[in-house]
C-alpha cells in the first residue's frame, strides 16, 4: 500500500503542472498503423482545433494487444491514460475490470453531464459494449465486419457468372471447385481469421451459441458450445475442401490477405476493412458479398457481428472531474455525424452511428463507391439475438489462440473436426474459469 | 611457408557461400526499397535494384511516412539511446570489476555474487515488474527512461573482472611501490590495458542498445522518444495497406549505424572479445 | 580466482561497486521479487484483487502436459539452432583461418551480420521463405516441394531454427576464429608433418583444443536461443501450427501479456529465471577453473 501511495505522489505531480497551465491535457492510446494512424492524428488535431480549453495526444502504442498490455500496465502503475483503443476481444477483460479500473459510458456521461446517447449507434456495433441493460460501457470506434471478397477475373476464367456471388455455402463450394478445375486461381478458397469468420461469425449467422449464458452476456460462468454438430458440420467441410484442394489454410489472423490482393485466391474471407488496401493494389476486377450461409442450417442468415475496436476511459490516482468532462467532449466529437461519416469514408470501417450512415448516404458516397454500405447491411439485417450480439468472454484472444491451434492440427490431418472442436472447447473452458476466478480474487 | 602453389578452391567456395547467405536477405531488402510498394505486397519483389526508386530514400528522411516522425529523428534517438546504453554500462562495470578484483572489503563476495545472479537474464522475462518501478520513479515518458534500467546486467561486470584478473601482479605490486593510488593504477595502467576489450564491448553493447524493441515501445508514449526500431515496426500497417519501399528503405537506414559500428571497430571488437574469454 | 595483491581501504571499493549494486537491486532484484510475488497469487489484469494461492501456479504448469510439451520442444529447439549456428561458424572459420587469397574481406563479410536486430532477421527470412512471397519459398512450391510452414509443423520449426541460427552465426565465428588463431602454428605444423590428413588432424588436434571456445559459445548459443529468438519466433510463426513452435518464453508471453494471466506467467518467469541461473552458474565453475589454473 505504501508503495501505492509513493506512485501515487509521483503522478500527481506532472498533473498538478498541466492543471497550472492554461489547457486540460487528455491523452489517448491507439494502435492504429499507417494510414489509419493518419486519420487518428487527424480527428485529434480537427478537436484541438475546435475549441480551446482541451488539448487531446494521440499516441500510437503498438498492436492492438501492445497497446492493451500497455494500459493495463500503467494502470498498475498509477499511470493510465484517459483513453485507450482496446479491440473487441478484449472487451471482456475490460468490462469485467473491477472496481474503478475504468469509466464506463454510461458513468462517464453521468458524473460529467455531457451526453452521450446510446440510441445515436448502430444496434450491432452498440450491442458488443453495452451491458446486458442497454448501457454503454466502452465508446464504439473503429468497427468493421467480415465479408467474402472474389477475384471477378478467376470467376469469369472458371465459367461462372462474376457479377452474381455465391450466397449459399454449397453455392461457395462449387464455385471453389469450379475455380480448381478451370485453375483459374492458384487458390480456389483461403480465409482470414479464421476463429473470427468461420467460427464467430458463423455462429452469428446461423443463430448458433458460441458459448451459454447469452454467449457470455449473461454471466462470468458461461461455458464455450462451439462444438455443436452444425459448427462441426462447418468445420468439416473446411475440411474436405482442405483435402481436394480447393480451400487452403494460409496462416492465423491476417496472414492470407497478400494471397487476395496479390491475385493469387479466388474467394477469400477477410475483414469490410481490406477494402482501401483492394482499391489501391488490386491489378485485377473484384467483388465484395454478403457472408454465404448454409440454408440446412438456418432458413435465412441473421446480422453478422463486428470486429475492431473501442475506446475506454481509464482511472488513475489523481485524474479530476475536469479532465473527465474534457474526455467526454472528446467522445461526443468523434460521435458526431460529420465526424464518423469521414472516418467511415476514409478508412474502411463501417459507420458507428446512425447519423454518419444516413449522411454518407446524403453525401452520395455508396453512389460513388458501389458496395461500400454491403458491411453495414449485413450488420443491421434481421433481429438480433443472444446468439448474434457478439460475445463477452474474458480471455477470448487465448481462446482464439486455442482454436487456431486445434483447427491447424485438424487441417495437418492430425484429428477430425469433432476432436478438434472438442479439444478446444474443453482447453477453452479452462481458460474461462481461471479467468472467473481472477475475477472473483 | 606452406607451400601453396594452387590456390585453395574448396576454402573460397565454402566461404563465398557463407558470404552469399547473409548477404542474401539484406540485398532482398536494399532492391525491395527501390521498388513499387504495391508489386512488393504482391511478392513481385526483384533482385535488381530500379535506381530511379532511390527517391524513397530523402522521403523518409526528412518526412517518415504514414505519420511518424521523420526517420533522421528516430535515428538520432536511437544513436543516443545506444550510445548511453553503451558508455553507461561500460563505466559502471569497470568500476565495479575494478573494485571486486583490486581490493578486500566487507561482503564483497555477496556484491560480487549479487551482480553476478543477473547475469544473461533477459529484460523481456521482467519487463512489467520493471515498468512499474520506473513509474515509481517517474521515468516513464522520459529519455532517461529508455536506457537507464538496461544497463543493469552483469555480463559486462564479468568480462572487465576476467581481463583484470589477468593483470599481472607485478603491475599492481610496482604501482603500489611507485605510491600510485588506487584510482591513477586504473586511470593509467588498468584502462589502457584492457582498450581493446572496452572497445569491443562498446560494440555488443551499441548493437544491443540500438536493436532493442519490447522496453522502448512500453516506456516511451511520446512519439518524440521513438526509436528507429520502434519506427520500423509502426510503418508495417497491421490492418492497412504498408507502402514497403519505404518500410525497406528505413530498414537499411536503421541496420547502417550498427553495421558501421561492427566494420570500424572489427580489429578491437574480434580481438578484445575473445580475449577476455581466453 | 583472488589475486595475490590488492589494494587497501574499503569506502573507495564500495563507492566504486555501488552504481552498479543500486542499479542491479533497482531494475532486478526488486522486479524479480515482484515476479515471485504474484507467481504465489492469482490476480485479475489490472492487480486490483490479489489472492495468495501458495504454489498453485506451479503444480498447475507441472501437471500440464501441454507446458512439459513446450519444456522438451524448447530444450530441442535449444540444442538444434546452437548446434546449427556453431557447426555453420566452426566450418565457416576453419576455412577462414586458412592461408588464402582475400581472408580478410571474407571475414569482414562474415561478421557485420551480428548487427542484425532479431526482429529485423525474421522480416528478412519472410521475403525469403514465405510460401507466397518468398524468393524460395515459391521456387520451391513451383518444383513440387508443398513448402507452407503455416500447416506443418516440422516446416515451420524448421525455418525459425534456421532464422534463428543464421543471425547467431557471426558471433560464433568471431570466436571459433580466435580459437583457431590462438593455436599456436607449431602445433599443427607438427601435426602436419606427422602426415596427419586434413579432417583427422582437425578431429585429433584442433577441435580439442578449442573446447575451452565451445563450451563457452554452447552456454551462449543456449540462452540466446531460449530467450533472444522471442521476436524472431513471434512474428514469424507466433508459436504455431499447433503449438508446433512456442517455445517457453513465448508461453511465458502468451500467458502473461496477450493472456493477462499473471500468476501463471510469473511463476513461468520464476523457473526460467532459475533454469538460466543454473547455466550461469555450471559455466562459472567452468570459466573460474579455467582462470585459476
Amino acid at each position: 500500500m505504501k508503495r501505492r501511495t509513493l506512485m501515487a505522489a509521483a503522478t500527481v505531480l506532472p498533473f498538478a503542472q498541466a492543471r497550472a497551465a492554461e489547457k486540460t491535457k487528455i491523452v489517448w492510446w491507439h494502435a492504429m498503423t499507417a494510414a489509419l494512424g493518419e486519420q487518428v492524428n487527424r480527428i485529434a488535431d480537427e478537436f484541438n482545433k475546435s475549441q480551446d480549453a482541451i488539448e487531446i495526444q494521440a499516441v500510437f502504442k503498438g498492436g492492438y494487444a501492445d497497446t492493451m498490455n500497455a494500459a493495463i500496465a500503467a494502470f498498475r502503475a498509477g499511470q493510465a491514460p484517459h483513453l485507450v483503443q482496446v479491440f473487441e476481444v478484449g472487451t471482456g477483460t475490460m468490462i469485467n475490470a473491477p472496481g474503478k479500473v475504468v469509466k464506463q459510458v454510461w458513468e462517464l456521461s453521468k458524473e460529467t453531464g455531457v451526453v452521450l446517447e446510446p440510441k445515436n449507434y448502430i444496434g450491432a456495433v452498440r450491442g458488443y459494449y453495452s451491458l446486458p441493460d442497454g448501457r454503454m460501457a466502452s465508446m464504439p470506434f473503429n468497427s468493421s465486419t467480415a465479408v467474402m471478397w472474389y477475384s471477378k477475373d478467376a470467376f469469369k476464367k472458371a465459367g461462372l457468372d462474376p457479377e452474381k456471388a455465391p450466397t449459399t455455402w454449397q453455392e461457395v463450394v462449387k464455385a471453389a471447385q469450379a475455380i480448381k478445375a478451370k485453375d483459374a486461381a492458384e487458390i480456389p478458397m483461403t480465409s482470414s481469421w479464421v476463429s473470427w469468420i468461420q467460427m464467430e461469425q458463423y455462429g452469428a449467422l446461423h443463430n448458433l451459441p458460441f458459448a451459454t449464458k447469452e454467449n457470455g452476456f449473461a454471466g462470468l460462468d458461461a461455458e464455450l458450445s462451439f462444438n455443436s454438430k452444425a459448427h462441426v458440420k462447418h468445420i468439416d467441410r473446411l475440411l474436405a475442401m482442405a483435402k481436394d484442394g480447393t480451400f487452403k489454410y494460409s496462416g492465423r489472423d491476417n496472414a492470407p490477405d497478400q494471397l487476395l490482393v496479390s491475385g493469387k485466391a479466388g474467394i477469400h474471407f477477410n475483414s469490410s476493412g481490406m477494402r482501401g488496401d483492394m482499391v489501391k493494389s488490386a491489378k485485377f476486377e473484384w467483388g465484395e458479398a454478403l457472408l454465404p450461409f448454409d440454408p440446412e442450417v438456418a432458413k435465412a442468415p441473421l446480422n453478422s457481428i463486428i470486429g475492431g475496436a473501442s475506446l475506454w476511459t481509464m482511472t488513475a490516482p489523481g485524474r479530476t472531474p475536469a479532465e473527465y468532462k474534457a474526455v467526454a467532449q472528446f467522445l461526443q466529437f468523434i460521435g458526431k455525424a460529420e465526424n464518423d461519416a469521414y472516418w467511415h469514408q476514409h478508412t474502411g470501417y463501417v459507420p458507428v452511428t446512425l447519423g454518419g450512415f444516413e449522411l454518407s448516404q446524403k453525401q452520395g458516397f455508396y453512389e460513388k463507391n458501389v458496395g461500400a454500405d454491403l458491411p453495414v447491411r449485413q450488420l443491421s439485417r434481421g433481429t438480433v439475438t443472444p446468439s448474434s450480439k457478439g460475445l463477452r468472454l474474458g480471455r477470448l484472444v487465448e481462446i482464439r489462440n486455442i482454436v487456431y491451434e486445434e483447427l491447424e492440427k485438424a487441417f495437418q490431418g492430425g484429428q477430425t473436426g469433432q476432436q478438434a472442436l472438442d479439444t478446444a472447447v474443453a482447453r477453452g473452458n479452462k481458460v474461462l474459469r481461471e479467468f472467473q476466478k481472477s475475477i472473483k480474487a | 611457408m606452406t607451400g601453396q602453389t594452387k590456390p585453395d578452391y574448396l576454402s573460397h567456395a565454402v566461404l563465398a557461400l557463407g558470404v552469399f547467405l547473409f548477404a542474401l536477405p539484406v540485398w532482398l531488402v536494399l532492391a525491395g526499397s527501390t521498388q513499387d510498394s504495391d508489386a512488393i505486397t504482391r511478392g513481385e519483389i526483384s533482385l535488381i535494384p530500379h535506381l530511379s526508386g532511390l527517391s524513397s530514400y530523402p522521403r523518409v528522411l526528412t518526412e517518415g511516412t504514414m505519420g511518424t516522425e521523420p526517420v533522421w529523428h528516430m535515428l538520432l534517438v536511437s544513436l543516443g539511446m545506444a550510445l548511453c546504453i553503451a558508455l553507461g554500462k561500460i563505466a559502471i562495470s569497470i568500476l565495479s570489476a575494478y573494485a571486486v578484483v583490486f581490493f578486500r572489503f566487507p561482503f564483497r563476495k555477496i556484491a560480487f555474487w549479487s551482480i553476478f545472479v543477473t547475469l544473461m537474464l533477459p529484460v523481456e522475462v521482467r519487463i512489467i515488474p520493471t515498468y512499474s518501478v520506473m513509474a515509481t520513479f517517474g521515468l516513464i515518458n522520459t529519455f532517461t527512461g529508455l536506457w537507464v534500467p538496461l544497463i543493469a546486467s552483469a555480463t559486462a561486470t564479468l568480462l572487465f573482472r576476467q581481463v583484470f584478473v589477468a593483470i599481472p601482479d607485478e603491475l599492481v605490486e610496482a604501482a603500489r611501490m611507485d605510491g600510485a593510488g588506487p584510482l591513477r593504477f586504473l586511470k593509467d595502467i588498468v584502462i589502457p590495458v584492457s582498450g581493446a576489450n572496452i572497445a569491443a564491448l562498446f560494440v555488443i553493447l551499441f548493437v544491443y542498445g540500438w536493436n532493442q524493441y519490447l522496453w522502448p515501445l512500453l516506456v516511451a508514449t511520446d512519439p518524440g522518444l521513438d526509436t528507429i526500431v520502434i519506427g520500423l515496426v509502426k510503418m508495417i500497417g497491421v490492418e492497412t495497406q504498408t507502402d514497403w519501399s519505404a518500410v525497406m528503405a528505413t530498414a537499411v537506414l536503421a541496420l547502417l549505424p550498427p553495421v558501421a559500428v561492427v566494420l570500424l571497430m572489427q580489429r578491437w571488437f574480434v580481438a578484445g572479445l575473445t580475449e577476455g574469454e581466453k | 580466482m583472488d589475486r595475490r595483491t590488492t589494494f587497501d581501504g574499503w569506502l573507495l571499493p564500495v563507492l566504486l561497486v555501488l552504481p552498479q549494486l543500486l542499479l542491479t537491486g533497482f531494475f532486478f532484484y526488486w522486479p524479480a521479487g515482484e515476479a515471485v510475488w504474484s507467481s504465489l497469487t492469482t490476480q485479475d489484469a489490472f492487480g486490483t484483487g490479489v489472492v495468495f494461492v501458495g504454489l498453485d501456479n506451479f503444480s498447475d504448469l507441472f501437471g500440464d502436459p501441454l507446458y512439459r510439451q513446450s519444456a522438451l520442444l524448447t530444450v530441442g529447439f535449444c540444442l538444434a539452432v546452437a548446434g546449427l549456428a556453431m557447426g555453420l561458424a566452426l566450418a565457416l572459420a576453419v576455412f577462414a583461418d586458412r592461408e588464402i587469397r582475400g581472408k580478410g574481406t571474407y571475414r569482414t563479410l562474415l561478421i557485420w551480420p551480428y548487427a542484425i536486430a532479431p526482429a529485423m532477421s525474421a522480416v528478412l527470412f519472410l521475403f525469403i521463405l514465405d510460401p507466397r512471397v518468398g524468393l524460395l519459398g515459391r521456387w520451391l512450391n513451383r518444383h513440387g516441394v508443398d513448402w507452407d510452414y503455416h500447416l506443418n509443423g516440422w516446416q515451420a520449426l524448421t525455418m525459425v531454427v534456421l532464422a534463428s541460427a543464421w543471425k547467431q552465426v557471426s558471433y560464433n565465428f568471431i570466436f571459433f576464429l580466435a580459437g583457431l588463431q590462438s593455436i599456436p602454428r607449431a602445433v599443427t605444423e607438427a601435426a602436419r608433418m606427422d602426415g596427419a590428413k586434413g579432417w583427422h588432424r582437425f578431429r585429433t588436434m584442433t577441435f580439442p583444443l578449442l573446447a575451452p571456445t565451445t563450451f563457452f559459445l554452447l552456454v551462449v548459443n543456449v540462452v540466446y536461443a531460449a530467450f533472444d529468438t522471442f521476436g524472431t519466433i513471434n512474428a514469424l510463426t507466433h508459436g504455431g501450427p499447433g503449438k508446433d513452435t512456442e517455445t517457453l518464453v513465448l508461453k511465458v508471453f502468451r500467458d502473461g501479456v496477450v493472456n493477462q494471466d499473471i500468476g501463471s506467467s510469473s511463476a513461468q518467469s520464476v523457473i526460467l529465471m532459475l533454469g538460466v541461473i543454473a547455466i550461469t552458474a555450471v559455466q562459472f565453475r567452468f570459466m573460474g577453473k579455467k582462470v585459476t589454473e
